[in-house]
């Protein structure tokens, strides 16, 4: 796969179809791999990777470089990354004609985080062989299957379809029947103490870097409203419980209808609270009330939040739920 | 040096804890480690990291200065200063043991930051020293012994027994409330294991890092590097690296209108976020290659610049592993050096 | 509000209402002389759907115990169609604050007419008692705002 991502870059940048190539970059280890923008065929052969550790989603990226203007860009995308191109796309985020989408195949991703918590360390490199992973460590040498040490997001995969694509390398999965929202059932089936509890410790744990935010594909205002001073509510640390749970209400429910479940803001949590969670709340919440909806699988449909029906359901259903 | 079977290492918590309000690593439901207060039945993690650092209990992330109470025209300055008791915090690694020497050279120099020294004041380091380095390790580079932790108290694991030995006039008070529970042992094994630990570290693959090519004098060599631009393009502008940082010590205040008074608030700050140097006059960081080249010119330039030579950072590693794109302080080192 | 151990707790309650039916409701039944408890502050919007996530959390944040929004009924909307967002909306906050463990009873809408100011005096009066059986909000508090 990735022998094949190389040549095409190569030869794309060659032919002048594109002049820039947005994908993954080798880091110092084996799993610390940079998003990139690369410019030359040098850059490319030396440094760009794609793996189990090729997990950030890279389609927002986009958005700074069509700012930049100048010639087309080739961007690599997973069928995950798909969904948040056609979301950006819909929200005039970013300019089709100058973007050339390769889609590529993927089998999910590895969480470094587990392989950490087996208590693996002083690693020196790791390689995928046809589903086991075998990682030498200056302490001797651990396998195991790569699905165990794989990551939440993609052990719940919603999706293995391109949504969009210009050329794809490797197979057109197809859209999943994923168990994605058990977790979500979970809680919703605890009382309100219980649920109030298990969110105060996650959120609790919040140290308000913003990483969830400034990764999410979906959070794209030019000036997030926690950060104007101007606007009463701007915050750079959490001094109560109220603004954790305060930034992180606000900021699922600006991205609710919008959110593709990419998982990205659980995956770069520092403190690993699972956040998806809330936008999984969202969408699960849209699906039951205002239909089937998946943000990103067209560029044409009406968000469900900009879109109303005169029969919808009034909030009191919310009021109307059986556990308290 | 004196000496504790392993199992009975609960039993040593527990007493220092009668004596002192006690913080040590536990782990988490995650399998990460956190600071925490001892409370019964607490396990001590093997960790080797926490996610946050140590640098918590001497600059927390926020923190009250203040208090305003307005009545009508009047207003009244409360002084909201509580009285810091005497702690301890267990199991310090080495990096973050010279953490607190690098915010002292910040907080401790005049105007001495009162909140600050009396935390530290007030504060007893238990050391523990590293026998299972990481991949992301390298504090080697800025000279720490990662087998010699220093701090009041430094303890060593080895054999099944956890070693203790007191450095300082007030480690050797905390000691000695547990005494009873101590022995004396034999630390010929104990040389032998720290000389493995050093030749494991030697295996890992940053090991051989080193800082000869920086420091105050590479201002000019480095602040206009072609690299930055490369450097800082996937950077997402969070403030994770700050934030989990043991060294990074800047602080925004900002005041809390709470509808019937104000109340003044110390919180850390990032350079990677776009309202750090706003001002009035506008923001001379306009971009993030900016603010990205700030933090690293910072630890590696401009620190050792302004306090012989001492370096911004420790090498503890937690940015190599959390950084959401992972950039970190070693390849910003590499790529610099490139010429 | 302050929380006085030796007196009865009080609900602060704020209610969002829309310029074009619920604030006139509300004029109505003031007119009309029915009684509503003065633990509601009105708080007038030109639309329902002017009512933005954050402002519910932060009437919380100040020291609400409970907060209701009031629109025109569907269909009767000044705009056409505000308080049809404004439904969508505020369903998905309220199951979202459901979700996080926060008392559901302590949000509420409510469509009010120009001519309903009987149906506002009661619903007004049906929530402060509602809130009021729940108690002062502690999970969607700030602390720093409670009056000592």
């Amino acid at each position: 796969m990735q022998e094949a991502m190389i040549a095409k870059a190569k030869a794309m940048l060659a032919d002048g179809t594109v002049d820039r190539v947005i994908g993954w970059k080798r880091g110092e280890f084996w799993y610390d791999i940079t998003p990139a923008v690369f410019e030359t065929a040098e850059e490319i052969d030396r440094d760009l990777v794609f793996d189990d550790f090729t997990a950030a989603n890279v389609s927002k990226y986009l958005i700074k470089e069509c700012v930049k203007g100048g010639g087309r860009i080739l961007v690599f995308l997973k069928p995950c990354d798909t969904y948040s191109f056609n979301q950006l796309l819909k929200e005039h985020r970013i300019d089709r004609g100058m973007i050339y989408v390769v889609g590529i195949e993927c089998y999910g991703k590895i969480d470094p985080d587990k392989i950490r918590n087996r208590g693996i360390t002083g690693v020196k490199s790791a390689v995928n062989d046809c589903g086991t992973l075998k990682i030498e460590t200056v302490y001797g040498t651990e396998t195991m299957p790569a699905y165990e040490v794989m990551a939440e997001r993609c052990l719940s995969c919603k999706s293995k379809k391109h949504v969009v694509y210009d050329e794809l390398i490797g197979e057109d999965g197809e859209v999943t029947d994923s168990d994605r929202f058990d977790m979500v059932e979970k809680l919703e089936n605890m009382t309100a103490q219980e649920r109030f509890d298990f969110w105060r410790g996650e959120l609790s744990k919040c140290i308000r870097c913003n990483a969830c935010r400034d990764v999410c594909p979906a959070c794209t205002c030019e000036h997030c409203v926690f950060d104007n001073d101007k606007s009463g509510i701007a915050n750079k640390a959490p001094f109560s419980d109220f603004e954790e749970n305060n930034f992180h209400i606000i900021r699922a429910f600006h991205v609710a209808g919008r959110c593709t479940d990419c998982g990205e803001c659980s995956r770069v949590c520092p403190q690993n609270i699972p956040l998806h969670l809330l936008n999984r709340k969202f969408i699960k919440d849209i699906n039951s009330l205002y239909g089937e909806y998946q943000a990103g699988a067209d560029t044409d449909s009406r968000a469900p939040l900009t879109d109303y029906t005169q029969d919808d359901c009034e909030p009191s259903v919310v009021h109307e739920r059986g556990v308290e | 040096m004196l000496r504790i079977k392993l199992d009975r290492i609960d039993e040593l918590l527990a007493a220092i804890a009668k004596a002192q309000t006690l913080y040590l690593p536990v782990d988490r439901s995650d399998g990460q480690a956190e600071f925490r207060k001892w409370t019964e039945g607490a396990r001590l993690s093997n960790a080797l990291n926490t996610v946050r650092s140590a640098k918590d209990f001497f600059f927390p992330q926020t923190e009250k200065l203040m208090e305003f109470k307005t009545e009508g025209k009047k207003i009244e300055v409360v002084d909201t200063r509580e009285d810091c008791e005497d702690f301890v915090i267990f199991g310090v690694r080495a990096c973050d043991a010279r953490s607190f020497e690098i915010l002292d050279k910040v907080y401790l120099v005049d105007p001495v930051d009162t909140f600050y020294k009396n935390r530290r004041d007030h504060a007893t380091v238990v050391t523990m020293a590293c026998d299972r380095p990481a991949e992301t390790c390298f504090c080697h580079a800025y000279g720490i012994d990662m087998t010699e932790p220093g701090g009041d108290v430094t303890c060593y694991k080895q054999g099944g027994y956890l070693y203790v030995n007191a450095n300082t006039d007030k480690g050797t008070r905390l000691v000695e409330t547990v005494a009873s529970l101590l022995e004396d042992g034999d630390t010929a094994e104990l040389e032998k294991a720290k000389a493995q630990t050093k030749e494991i570290y030697a295996q890992l693959p940053l090991a051989k890092l080193s800082m000869d090519n920086f420091g105050g004098d590479k201002m000019d060599e480095y602040f206009n590097s072609p690299k930055w631009k490369e450097l800082s393009e996937a950077c997402l502008g969070c403030g994770t690296c700050t934030f989990i940082c043991p060294t990074c010590q800047c602080f925004d205040i900002q005041d809390f209108n709470t509808g019937h008074g104000i109340k003044r608030y110390r919180c850390w700050d990032s350079c990677m976020y776009s309202e750090f140097t706003k001002t009035a006059g506008g923001q001379p960081r306009p971009s993030q290659l900016e603010r990205f080249r700030q933090r690293f010119m910072h630890k590696l330039v401009y620190f050792p610049a302004n306090n012989e030579g001492e370096f911004g950072c420790v090498g503890c590693g937690r940015c190599l592993v959390k950084c959401p794109i992972s950039m970190n302080i070693v390849k910003v080192m590499k790529a610099l050096e490139e010429k | 509000m302050q929380v006085n151990e030796n007196k009865e707790f009080e609900p602060v309650i704020v209610a969002f209402c829309c310029n074009w039916c619920s604030y006139a409701g509300a004029d109505l039944s003031g007119t009309n002389r029915l009684n509503y408890p003065a633990n509601v502050k009105i708080i007038r919007v030109p639309c329902s759907c002017r009512v933005n996530p954050m402002f519910i959390l932060r009437a919380f944040q100040r020291g609400a115990d409970g907060v209701i929004i009031c629109g025109c009924h569907p269909g009767d909307c000044h705009y056409t169609s505000g308080n049809y967002y404004a439904r969508r909306r505020m369903t998905l906050l309220f199951s979202m604050l459901d979700f996080l463990g926060i008392e559901r009873d302590r949000t509420r809408v409510e469509w009010v007419s120009a001519a309903e100011g009987a149906k506002f005096a009661a619903t007004m009066n049906e929530f402060t008692e509602a809130v009021r059986a729940l108690g002062p909000n502690r999970r969607l508090e700030d602390l720093r705002c409670r009056k000592q």
